[in-house]
């Protein structure tokens, strides 16, 4: 049987920078507090014209090229993200139109940060099972259209962009596990109550907006994480010792420390991005990747450990050798 | 009793870096030590990882001074 391989990884991050100071003059806060109750010191924003479908493509062009592979490769192309182009189709169908692909699998998965996760786990079991041999597989977000720009508690946390992977049949390891949980009983702390079946019309009034009980969701994130890191490593038989690199998803600098003080990480073992991009929902991990690869700290044959946490609650890892 | 007034106020001055003198046992965690909201649930985590129990959201919440967390454990211990 074959293992599923990242062969190429790609990130884009739209051009609009918004630094704490410009938050500064928005809504009353200020750069210090942000620092210290999130670790962002920025983020980017979509222009008003580019979708989050614009953001996936360029980081799958990316990823396309570092892996030396063309858009005819393709064989099954899975978005995650919480923020699609359209109620339908998906964001994956679009994608699929620009990059010139026809006839593959396409489809979005949506478990908002814990999307891109979600979407390596199920790409990974189409490649084991040879039903695929060259996947796609991106996490984007245009959050920032989800924001109320006027309430500080939230608007300061979030940003855009997109990661992608090319992932494909290897002989060599490969992703060794993904594993993936919800808990739907924690729906209301972390959620947008609006949607097409429900309250549409504060969509249309352009009042889809995140709201978060942000205490009770730090404490669960950090319990969690450190309870799935731990499932993660047993089924694997292996110790946090054996992990080159943690790559967490990048909500909030004190969540990563606390679960990385959890596993006795150390500080230089984990990437972390969350001070340049802020919460990125289902792009925070490929990004992270990306960044990492691109700048030499992540070496081929190295085993990288990735977990998240989000809304629904939901929430998973996968651990693989890269 | 005392043992575990000095393991919560041990728990204290690591998680919200004070000295010990400042950790008096009427100290409010926001007003009198500088704790922010992410903090005091920082420590309500540091608490049951060390006194290995589970304290529900809605009694962390009304733990806010040294006094009130060594009441808590006391009470709920064992």
């Amino acid at each position: 049987m074959s293992y599923a391989r990242i062969t190429g990884t790609g990130s884009y991050l739209p051009e609009k920078v918004l630094t704490n100071h410009d938050l500064e003059q928005m809504v009353e806060t200020n750069d210090q507090w942000i620092r210290e109750r999130t670790g962002i010191e920025k983020r980017h924003i979509a222009a008003d014209d580019q979708t989050t479908c614009d953001l996936a493509e360029q980081a799958a062009r990316r990823a396309l090229e570092a892996a030396g592979r063309s858009p005819d490769d393709i064989d099954l192309i899975i978005v995650a993200t919480t923020t699609p182009d359209r109620v339908f189709p998906s964001t994956a169908c679009l994608v699929q139109q620009r990059l010139d692909i026809h006839g593959c699998a396409a489809f979005d998965i949506q478990a908002v940060c814990t999307g891109f996760v979600y979407a390596l786990g199920v790409a990974d079991k189409f490649i084991r099972t040879g039903a695929a041999k060259c996947a796609l597989v991106i996490g984007a977000e245009t959050l920032s259209r989800i924001i109320d720009w006027t309430d500080r508690s939230t608007c300061v946390l979030f940003g855009d962009g997109a990661g992608a992977v090319i992932l494909e049949a290897s002989e060599e390891p490969g992703i060794l596990s993904t594993h993936l949980h919800a808990d739907g009983n924690y729906e209301s702390l972390l959620t947008v109550n609006v949607g097409v079946s429900s309250n549409f019309d504060a969509l249309v009034r352009g009042e889809a907006y995140i709201h978060m009980k942000g205490n009770e969701v730090f404490r669960m994130a950090v319990n969690t994480l450190g309870r799935i890191v731990d499932e993660t490593l047993e089924a694997n038989h292996m110790t946090q010792a054996d992990v080159d690199w943690l790559i967490p998803h990048q909500a909030n600098i004190r969540i990563i420390n606390a679960t990385a003080r959890k596993l006795n990480m150390p500080p230089e073992r984990v990437v972390v991005t969350v001070d340049q991009h802020g919460n990125t929902s289902a792009a925070s991990v490929p990004m992270a990747l990306d960044v990492a690869v691109r700048d030499g700290r992540i070496q081929r044959g190295e085993t990288l450990l990735m977990e998240a946490f989000g809304g629904g609650f939901t929430w998973g890892s996968a651990l693989l050798k890269f | 009793m005392s043992n575990i007034e000095e393991r919560v106020k041990k728990i204290v001055v690591e998680q919200l870096g004070v000295k010990e003198d400042e950790v008096t046992t009427g100290a409010s965690f926001v007003d009198d030590l500088g704790a922010d909201s992410l903090d005091t649930v920082e420590l309500v985590m540091a608490l049951e990882e060390e006194f290995e129990c589970e304290i529900p959201d809605e009694e962390a919440e009304k733990i806010t001074t040294v006094q009130q967390a060594i009441d808590y454990i006391n009470a709920n211990l064992g």
